[in-house]
C-alpha cells in the first residue's frame, strides 16, 4: 500500500514539473533560468559537453544535414539557431534534470544532481580510476572488434564462395546469433577466465554475425558482368579478389564495420558485467552496489562517448574509402 | 594481326529447372575473314548473346566448336576484346584507371599502361575526363570508356554485344561513326550484335540475320558499299537497297 502511495506522490510531482514547464509565464521562465544558472554550477560543463557532441555530430554530416532545408543555410541567424540546436536540446535535458532534482521528486541516490555527477566525474578523472577502467574496456572493445571483424571477413568470404560451406556453417551461425550473448557470456567466463580474453571473445562474437552477413552479401553482390569482364581478361583469382571483389564489396563491408564498432562496446560490457575486476562494466556494477549513482552515470556516459567516437571513426574511414561515391552522386 | 573466326556446328542448350532443356542457339556454322566487320541481327532471344559468350570463351557450347584462327576456343583469351550493352565500368575507378585495367591485369608496367591509355583518350573524346568517375559520366561517355578498355589491349578480334543498345539515337550514331573510324585504322576482326538495321548496314561488310530461337543463320547479306563510309552514304540509293534487303530477311526469319 505504501509503495503505491509513494508511486502516486512521485507521479504528482512529475505532473507538477510538467505543468511548471508548460505554463510558459514570463515570471516562471525567469525564475527557472535563474535557478538553472545560479543553482547549477556546471554551466561551463554544459557548454563543453554541448561542444563535444557537436564535434561528434560533425563526423557523419548526414546526422545533422537531412533536417536542413537548402534555403535555410543562407540566413545567418537561422544557421546559427540550427548549429545551436543540439546544444539547446542538451541544455533542455540538463534543465529538466536539474528541475527534477530541485523539486526533490526523487531522493539524490536515485537521481543525483548534474553537479554531483560532474563532481564525481572530476574526481574519478583526477584519481585516474576512470582512465584505468575506460582503457581496460577500450582494449577489450578494440581487440574484440578486430578479432570479430577479421573472423567474419574470412568466414564470410568462404561462405559466399562455397555453397557447401554455406550449407554447413549457416545453420550453426544462425543458431549462435539467435542465442542472446548475455545468456552464454557466463560460459565464456568459465572457459576463458575473468580477464581480458573473455571480453575479447564476447565482443568478437557479438560483432561477428552482422559483419559476416555483410561480407556474404557484399561478395555475392559483386555484379556478374564485372566477374565476366575479369574472366575475359584472364585475371587470376587473386586479381579478381583484389581488383574486383574487395572494392565492389567495400560499401557493404564498411557499413558492417560501422554497426560492429558500436556492438563491440556492448560485447565488452556484457563480459564485464558477468565477471571482471576492471573495466567500465565492472565500475558500473561496483558503483551500483555502493549506491554511488553519480559514478554509475559517469561510467555510462563514458561508454556512450566511447561508442560514439568509434562510430564516428568508422564513418570517417567509410567517407575516405568511398570518396568516389560522393563524387559520383554530385552529378 | 586480325584473326579469323570459324564457327562449326555450334549449339547451346540451356538446362531449365525441372529437367527441361531450352535450345538457345544453332547449330550454326559460319566463317569470318580476318579483318572484316560482321554484324548479327535477329529477334530478341535468338541466342546472339549466347553466341558472343561462346566465342569469348565464357561459356562452353553444348555441341560443335568455335575457332580463333585455328585454335579452338575453350577459355577466354586476351586476343579477344569483349564489350557488353552496359559499359560495365568499375565505379570506384576513374576513367583512366578503368581504361588501363586490361593492361594492369596483364602485368604491363604502370608508366607504359598509363601512356597507352592517355594516347587513346583524345580519339575516344574523353581527353578532359581522365580523372572523372563513371558515376559522373553520361551513358555515351561511359560506353566510350568501355570501348577504349577493349581497344587498349590491341585485340585481334572484337566481340561487341549490342554495345550501343542503351544509348539514345544521336549518341549512338556518333559513337558508331567513331568506332568505324578507329576500325578503319586498325582493322581488327569485328563481330557485333545489334538491333539496328541502319547501324548494321553502315558498319558491316556482312550482315548475318538470325532466326528465332534456337537462332540459326536465316540470311547472309554482303554489304558492298565502298569504304571509308560516311554518314552521308546512308542517304544513298545503294544503302537503302541493302537495308531493305536486310529488313526483308528479318521479316522472313
Amino acid at each position: 500500500m505504501t509503495v503505491w502511495m509513494e508511486e502516486g506522490k512521485r507521479y504528482c510531482a512529475v505532473l507538477r514539473v510538467v505543468s511548471v514547464l508548460c505554463t510558459w509565464d514570463g515570471v516562471f521562465l525567469r525564475t527557472l533560468f535563474w535557478l538553472c544558472l545560479v543553482k547549477m554550477p556546471c554551466c561551463s560543463a554544459v557548454r563543453t559537453t554541448g561542444f563535444l557532441i557537436m564535434q561528434l555530430n560533425a563526423f557523419p554530416k548526414s546526422l545533422t544535414r537531412p533536417l536542413a532545408l537548402p534555403q535555410v543555410g543562407r540566413r545567418p541567424l537561422r544557421r546559427l539557431i540550427r548549429r545551436l540546436t543540439p546544444l539547446l536540446a542538451l541544455a533542455l535535458v540538463l534543465f529538466g534534470w536539474q528541475m527534477v532534482v530541485l523539486l526533490e521528486v526523487y531522493p539524490a541516490f536515485i537521481i543525483p544532481a548534474p553537479a554531483a555527477v560532474l563532481e564525481k566525474a572530476v574526481t574519478v578523472v583526477g584519481d585516474g580510476r576512470l582512465w584505468l577502467h575506460a582503457s581496460t574496456t577500450l582494449a577489450a572493445v578494440l581487440s574484440g572488434l578486430v578479432v570479430g571483424v577479421l573472423a567474419a571477413l574470412v568466414l564470410g568470404y568462404a561462405i559466399a564462395k562455397s555453397s557447401l560451406l554455406d550449407a554447413v556453417l549457416s545453420p550453426l551461425v544462425v543458431a549462435l546469433q539467435s542465442t542472446p550473448v548475455v545468456a552464454y557470456a557466463p560460459l565464456l567466463i568459465i572457459w576463458f577466465g575473468s580477464g581480458l580474453t573473455s571480453k575479447i571473445v564476447t565482443g568478437a562474437l557479438i560483432v561477428f554475425f552482422p559483419m559476416l552477413i555483410n561480407t556474404v552479401v557484399g561478395i555475392r553482390g559483386v555484379p556478374s558482368d564485372l566477374r565476366d569482364l575479369m574472366r575475359a581478361m584472364q585475371a587470376t583469382r587473386w586479381q579478381t579478389f583484389i581488383k574486383l571483389e574487395v572494392p565492389a564489396a567495400m560499401p557493404v563491408l564498411l557499413s558492417g564495420l560501422k554497426i560492429s564498432a558500436t556492438l563491440a562496446v556492448i560485447g565488452a560490457v556484457v563480459g564485464e558485467f558477468v565477471s571482471a575486476n576492471a573495466g567500465l562494466g565492472f565500475l558500473i556494477n561496483l558503483a551500483r552496489s555502493q549506491y554511488d549513482t553519480p559514478l554509475v552515470i559517469v561510467a555510462v556516459l563514458t561508454l556512450t562517448v566511447m561508442a560514439r567516437l568509434l562510430y564516428g571513426l568508422a564513418s570517417l574511414v567509410e567517407r575516405r574509402a568511398l570518396a568516389w561515391q560522393s563524387r559520383a552522386r554530385r552529378d | 594481326m586480325p584473326a579469323r573466326i570459324t564457327v562449326s556446328d555450334l549449339a547451346a542448350v540451356y538446362q531449365m529447372p525441372g529437367g527441361d532443356t531450352l535450345p538457345a542457339l544453332g547449330p550454326v556454322s559460319f566463317h569470318i575473314e580476318a579483318g572484316s566487320f560482321v554484324c548479327i541481327l535477329g529477334p530478341s532471344g535468338c541466342g546472339k548473346s549466347t553466341l558472343i559468350r561462346l566465342l569469348a570463351g565464357l561459356q562452353r557450347p553444348s555441341r560443335g566448336q568455335a575457332f580463333l584462327n585455328d585454335q579452338s576456343i575453350i577459355q577466354p583469351s586476351r586476343r579477344v576484346g569483349l564489350m557488353f550493352q552496359d559499359a560495365n565500368l568499375m565505379p570506384w575507378r576513374t576513367v583512366l584507371d578503368n581504361l588501363v585495367l586490361p593492361l594492369e591485369v596483364a602485368g604491363v608496367p604502370k608508366p607504359e599502361r598509363l601512356a597507352a591509355a592517355r594516347a587513346l583518350l583524345p580519339a575516344l573524346g574523353l581527353a578532359d575526363f581522365e580523372g572523372a568517375y563513371p558515376g559522373e559520366l553520361s551513358g555515351g561517355m561511359a560506353q566510350r570508356v568501355a570501348l577504349g578498355r577493349v581497344l587498349i589491349q590491341k585485340p585481334d578480334a572484337l566481340l561487341l554485344d549490342e554495345p550501343f543498345g542503351a544509348l539514345d539515337a544521336m549518341t549512338r550514331e556518333r559513337i558508331s561513326l567513331d568506332l568505324l573510324e578507329m576500325w578503319e585504322r586498325q582493322r581488327q576482326t569485328v563481330l557485333m550484335v545489334t538491333h539496328d538495321i541502319h547501324e548494321a548496314v553502315l558498319l558491316a561488310d556482312r550482315v548475318l540475320v538470325f532466326s528465332r530461337r534456337p537462332g540459326r543463320i536465316a540470311a547472309d547479306i554482303r554489304v558492298s558499299l565502298p569504304r571509308p563510309r560516311r554518314l552521308e552514304d546512308t542517304y544513298g540509293a545503294a544503302f537503302g537497297q541493302i537495308a531493305g534487303q536486310v529488313r526483308a530477311a528479318i521479316s522472313q526469319a
